[in-house]
């Protein structure tokens, strides 16, 4: 170590300059978000998987192409070529996560919250990072496996363009629906504080309450089915949703971020109460 | 300036913390000492807005800490070296807390430099030993230039090099006016650098005193002295204020009398001395005594582990 008397640099700027405003905290975990090892893994993940199983599943549907006409008639291109978001969703669940509950897990917080003594805006920070960082590189990427996926489908002729009714939107849907989930993740996070636990808990919210409305009576569960979180958010990034399993697409995404909501809120309420 | 009425902390039926009342003035560095469980990190934390106090209030620079605008620029805190991510580097760590206060990269260099972590903080914060790691939490408390600098255990870990450099950090930010409260379970470096001294053990305030009146208070200082004829110094200085015990070599030990006392004294006996020396208490005899006594003041029924 080189040092030998301590220096005291002058002060930067007076008091006014040094406040805490949303807009610097958001800058933090910017800085947070990209140099945080696990970032860069979960976000590569994510793309490869919107990417790459779109793909495969669209080789996968070429060679075998739908022969009978009901099959022809509800070939659903779009969805296909998307498939790969069903799996991203976990990448991106477990990157909001780790944002939060790493923090506590390293005891990071502890500065975070000294830093930010009122707490919340270091939530809505991570919020705004999490959502606007997976939506930034889950619209190109789901763009990417649309028309990856139509040209390979084109091969047998089963391919729908962009501009088709609904098509655009089912691929911004798609986005959208994997910034929610990375804001989903962050909010469980919070509330949770650990990451097994959230990652867990954020399994148990996206597949088991399906798995768990099979096992009602038919006519209950066909009821519930539509207003379940994923199918309900995965609404809008279907062509023609399900008329009977599914809510409108716009619908089905507020469903969708109503669940997600009331996740951060509850975890910006236990935020501002509990010690860290 | 810190201030603390009746602050008390419980966690379930423990008492981490005990009706504190103190205040840690400006200009000087405040020790804060007490036993491994006394409560130190708990009221530290508390000080920060990080845990809720069960009652009682704490107020920096007169206000909450969560109350202040510009946190960064009121206190500066290192609780805890460990509050890193281990795979972000020290730089971006330091980065994302000056960010929240619109603190410029400048500053950031400026305050690696200022610790000597130098080249180190371009390296994941895993990879850090403990000394590093303090040197960090040091420099993450530096960021903001703060008024009131809250360090706990900032001596842990380091090297002898990097304990006198603490010392002379804390006393030049002492110096510049700033407040200065500093955790140490070390008495020894307590002596070196604090002027006044604040002391809990099991929760409860012991002692809020001057460095000085701490040792002269704790224990009283003896005075050792050698002569040719003990036996007759011994009943020459011995009254009802003054003790005198036997040491192994043949010397006394006296209470009570200064060494111009007794040098006065022996001189008008015509008793020749050999040696004549005050014996200060140190302030790790003082400490313990202090602690002990508060331990048994309180009977352990709940005999649970602390912290």
């Amino acid at each position: 170590m080189t040092t030998t008397r301590p220096t005291t640099p002058a002060r930067p700027a007076g008091p006014a300059a040094q406040r805490v405003t949303q807009a610097r905290v958001i800058r933090s975990e910017w800085t947070k978000l990209r140099t945080q090892p696990s970032t860069a893994w979960s976000l590569l993940a994510a793309v490869a998987l919107i990417v790459g199983v779109g793909a495969l599943y669209s080789l996968l549907r070429v060679t075998r192409p739908p022969t009978d006409p009901a099959a022809v008639a509800g070939f659903d291109p779009t969805a296909v070529s998307l498939t790969g978001v069903q799996l991203a969703e976990l990448a991106v669940g477990i990157l909001g996560v780790l944002l939060v509950a790493g923090e506590y897990a390293t005891g990071t917080i502890r500065a975070t919250f000294a830093a930010v003594p009122r707490r919340l805006p270091v939530l809505w920070g991570k919020a705004v990072v999490v959502g606007l960082a997976t939506l930034v590189l889950s619209l190109p990427a789901a763009l990417a496996a649309f028309l990856v996926g139509q040209s390979i489908l084109s091969g047998e002729g089963l391919d729908i363009a962009l501009s088709d009714p609904g098509v655009a939107r089912a691929v911004l849907g798609s986005a959208l629906y994997l910034s929610a989930v990375g804001l989903l993740g962050l909010g469980l996070g919070a509330l949770l504080r650990s990451t097994a636990a959230a990652v867990a808990v954020l399994f148990g919210v996206l597949f088991g309450p399906q798995l768990l409305a099979g096992l009602l009576p038919a006519a209950w569960s066909d009821r519930i089915y539509p207003y379940l979180p994923v199918p309900a958010g995965v609404a809008v990034t279907a062509v023609q949703p399900d008329p009977v399993f599914s809510l409108a697409p716009w619908s089905g995404f507020a469903v969708f971020c109503l669940y997600v909501a009331v996740v951060l809120a509850l975890a910006a309420w236990r935020l501002g109460r509990r010690d860290a | 300036m810190i201030e603390a009425h009746g602050l008390t902390k419980r966690y379930g039926d423990k008492l981490a913390v005990d009706d504190l009342t103190f205040t840690v003035r400006p200009g000087m560095v405040t020790g804060f000492l007490g036993p491994n469980g006394a409560g130190k990190s708990t009221t530290m934390r508390m000080i920060l807005g990080l845990d809720a106090p069960t009652g009682g209030s704490v107020t920096v620079n007169g206000k909450p800490y969560r109350e202040h605008a510009a946190p960064l620029r009121e206190v500066g805190a290192l609780l805890d070296a460990r509050s890193v991510h281990p795979g972000r580097s020290a730089y971006h760590h330091l980065l994302a807390l000056a960010q929240t206060s619109g603190i410029g990269r400048s500053r950031v260099d400026e305050v690696v430099d200022a610790v000597g972590l130098g080249g180190a903080a371009r390296k994941r914060a895993g990879g850090f030993s403990l000394g590093m790691g303090q040197r960090l939490g040091i420099a993450a408390a530096l960021l903001g230039d703060p008024r009131t600098v809250i360090l706990d255990e900032p001596v842990n870990g380091l090297d002898t090099e990097g304990i006198r450099w603490i010392r002379s950090l804390l006393r030049g930010l002492a110096a510049e006016g700033r407040t200065v409260f500093v955790s140490s379970h070390l008495m020894s470096e307590m002596a070196l650098t604090a002027q006044h001294l604040i002391v809990i053990g099991r929760g409860r305030l012991i002692a809020d005193t001057g460095m000085e009146e701490f040792i002269a208070a704790a224990a009283p200082s003896l005075v050792r002295v050698r002569s040719t004829d003990p036996a007759a110094l011994a009943a020459l200085l011995r009254s009802r204020d003054v003790a005198v015990s036997g040491a192994d070599d043949g010397a006394l030990a006296v209470s009570g009398l200064s060494t111009d006392q007794v040098g006065r004294l022996a001189g008008a006996a015509g008793i020749t001395l050999l040696e004549l020396t005050a014996q200060q208490a140190s302030l790790e005899e003082a400490f313990m005594d202090l602690t002990r006594d508060a331990v048994e003041f309180r009977a352990p029924t709940t005999g649970g582990a602390q912290q």
